[in-house]
């Protein structure tokens, strides 16, 4: 934890997060109603309304500020809807192997393999529409991800000698895993709880967008489907899309960040590598090819699968 | 050549592209399972809801032929799953409500070249462009192309695609007037093969393929430069090189194929990431492909085309995976 705040990138991650949790915290009391109709619909920036109004008349900052709390809450909520669920079946497969392994494994891959969109779609088209039911399409066509990762950690671990020591023992699974396993790699819980969030943002912004969402709520992705609803484009009205567009940007930075941080801070190996080659430009020697730094922190969000890691009934 | 272990080296090639096949057909049916379950397991019955929606607006004849296509009768589940199974195997989708009385097949029939030519040709592009930069990138490391293009890519990579495009429609598309605001190609236009239509087809797709490519940029690009510097730290590297070969060379065909593979993995499973994005990046050009469709659908409740999208969607992505398999199998000796 130390180490998390002396990183400037987890401070300013945390700082940024901080920020917008505390206007969807307390945000909505602050603005005017935002979906009262104040004005002359598309009006642009002006002293009254410092970010215009939006094609209904209503104010495009209220809105953005009042969009935040359910935008945050949904995201948040799937993150660890999908932690959850990816830490159960992925310790459940990696912990006890054999078949439980292989169906499991099948399930998370062909999970991972579908296209997301197009199932959520079909599956939000026919719920009630409304931030619950996006919150259960995102976990239901998320979950695998988390699964995936905590599933080979809990692999990596299994094979461990205090792990073995306490199957020896005979110790319950469920305490192994509770006691044993989890707490090792709570590193990894913590960064996918994060990416996980990261998804459901923007996901959910996607969903709301194409009008699954309940387009009666302002949350951000309602705002954008307005905003192409209302021909935003076709009139040039660009400040009732950019100011949403960029809170969701600013948030997905911030997990971003964050988990970049959380990355070096498990893999201390970085950082060394980072500090020695700072001391060799300190000196004046300029690193080569030949000091090497793995930078596994930058590797992107959407995870690889490895194509050659044997599929089922394997 | 022993050319015994040729053959048996070739064989458990096609052994790997066999078994990927069954996951992939696995999947398949899995989705194609998910798809007959949804509608029945969801509460308030939005099935019997959705024929109820459209009484007055189908033909009675209409209606059987839908419920038909569903497999949704009277008969007891595993009937209408059979029956249902039947019909998608026949690629039988249904009739879609929205546009009656073509068939599910026509309609999207109509719309997959368009999705294939902008999805296609900016997935490819950006996996190029992407791979190349980030080879140059980590050959170079600490070069200008480094130092700026990876935090600027990472965050272009934190906004949604789809507002993106419409920050760029508004930018070249309203304000500067560069590009066309929607559609594939001029409404004047019939489509023929001459160069008038082809122009417009291109001008029309430049805009929304540029913000594909963008947004999606960066993932391969870091992807890509991170395998690369744990390569370049390899002693055949440095053996090369103190070789005397042309430093190009050592780059490209010494580094770079070997750091291809694990990008080549991730294009597959990307590519449902870069589907549903460049839909939704479809939806704001008005480009006429499955993401258009898509909204169209789920505007006007047409169940029976949301789900067809679905099926080809995912059919579409599963295929490709496997094409990815035989790409990796065939660059990657170990599968062998």
């Amino acid at each position: 934890m130390k180490g998390l705040f002396a990183s400037r990138q987890a401070l300013a991650g945390l700082a940024l997060l901080a920020l917008f949790a505390l206007v969807a915290l307390f945000g909505p009391y602050l603005v005017q109603d935002p979906t009262a109709f104040v004005g002359v619909p598309l009006e642009p920036p002006s002293g009254a309304h410092w970010l215009g109004t939006n094609g209904q008349g209503q104010d495009v900052l209220a809105q953005t500020i009042a969009g935040a709390r359910m935008s945050l809450l949904v995201g948040f909520a799937v993150g660890f809807g999908v932690v959850a669920i990816g830490a159960v079946v992925g310790t459940a497969a990696g912990f006890f192997g054999g078949l439980i392994d292989d169906g499991l494994s099948l399930l998370i891959n062909v999970f991972l393999i579908m296209p997301g969109l197009p199932l959520m779609v079909v599956i939000a088209a026919y719920l009630p529409p409304g931030p619950v039911t996006i919150a259960w399409v995102l976990i239901f066509t998320g979950w695998a991800w988390g699964a995936r990762v905590i599933r080979s950690q809990t692999l990596a671990l299994r094979n461990k000698d205090f792990v073995s020591a306490a199957i020896v023992t005979g110790e319950h699974p469920l305490r192994i895993i509770l006691w044993e396993i989890l707490p090792n790699q709570s590193g990894l819980l913590v960064s996918s709880f994060i990416g996980a969030t990261l998804y459901a943002i923007g996901a959910q912004v996607g969903l709301e967008f194409l009008g699954l969402g309940d387009v009666s709520q302002v949350t951000w992705g309602t705002n954008l489907y307005w905003a192409s609803n209302d021909a935003a484009l076709l009139t040039g009205s660009w400040w009732t899309f950019v100011p949403t567009g960029l809170c969701v940007a600013l948030v997905g930075l911030a997990l971003g960040l964050l988990n970049n941080a959380i990355d070096e801070l498990s893999n201390p190996r970085l950082k060394r590598e980072t500090a020695y080659e700072r001391r060799l430009r300190a000196a004046g020697v300029k690193p080569g090819t030949a000091t090497a730094v793995l930078l596994e922190r930058n590797v992107p969000v959407v995870p690889a699968i490895d194509a050659a890691e044997p599929v089922g009934g394997e | 050549m022993n050319l015994s272990r040729a053959s048996s080296k070739l064989k458990s090639g096609l052994k790997f592209v066999l078994r990927r096949l069954g996951f992939y057909l696995m999947a398949a049916w899995a989705s194609i399972t998910l798809a007959f379950l949804i509608p029945r397991l969801m509460p308030g019955d939005p099935a019997s809801a959705m024929f109820a929606r459209f009484k007055g607006q189908l033909k009675p004849e209409a209606m059987d032929a839908l419920r038909q296509a569903f497999g949704f009768s009277d008969a007891p589940l595993h009937q209408q799953y059979l029956s249902y199974l039947g019909h998608v195997l026949r690629g039988d989708l249904g009739i879609s409500i929205s546009h009656f009385p073509a068939s599910v097949n026509t309609v999207i029939g109509g719309a997959l070249f368009w999705t294939l030519l902008l999805a296609g040709v900016s997935v490819v592009l950006s996996f190029g462009i992407g791979t190349a930069l980030g080879v140059i990138s980590a050959w170079r490391r600490d070069g200008k192309l480094d130092r700026f293009a990876p935090p600027a890519l990472i965050f272009l990579g934190a906004f949604p695609y789809f507002w993106l495009a419409m920050l760029a429609l508004f930018l070249f598309g309203f304000e500067l007037g560069w590009f066309p605001l929607g559609h594939a190609y001029a409404d004047h236009l019939t489509p023929e093969f001459s160069w008038a239509f082809i122009g417009s087809v291109l001008k029309h797709a430049i805009l929304p393929a540029v913000t594909i490519v963008v947004a999606t940029l960066g993932g391969w690009m870091l992807s890509m430069r991170n395998t690369m510097i744990s390569v370049l730290g390899e002693d055949y590297i440095s053996l090369a090189q103190a070789k005397g070969l042309l430093s190009r060379r050592v780059m490209w065909i010494y580094a770079a194929r070997n750091a291809l593979l694990p990008n080549v993995t991730g294009f597959g499973m990307a590519l449902g990431f870069v589907l549903s994005g460049s839909l939704l990046t479809e939806i704001i050009f008005s480009y006429p492909g499955q993401g258009y469709l898509l909204i169209q659908a789920v505007r006007s409740l047409d169940y029976p085309l949301i789900q067809g999208l679905f099926l080809t969607i995912t059919l579409a992505v599963l295929g490709a995976n496997w094409l990815v398999d035989i790409a990796y199998a065939w660059l990657d000796p170990r599968t062998r």
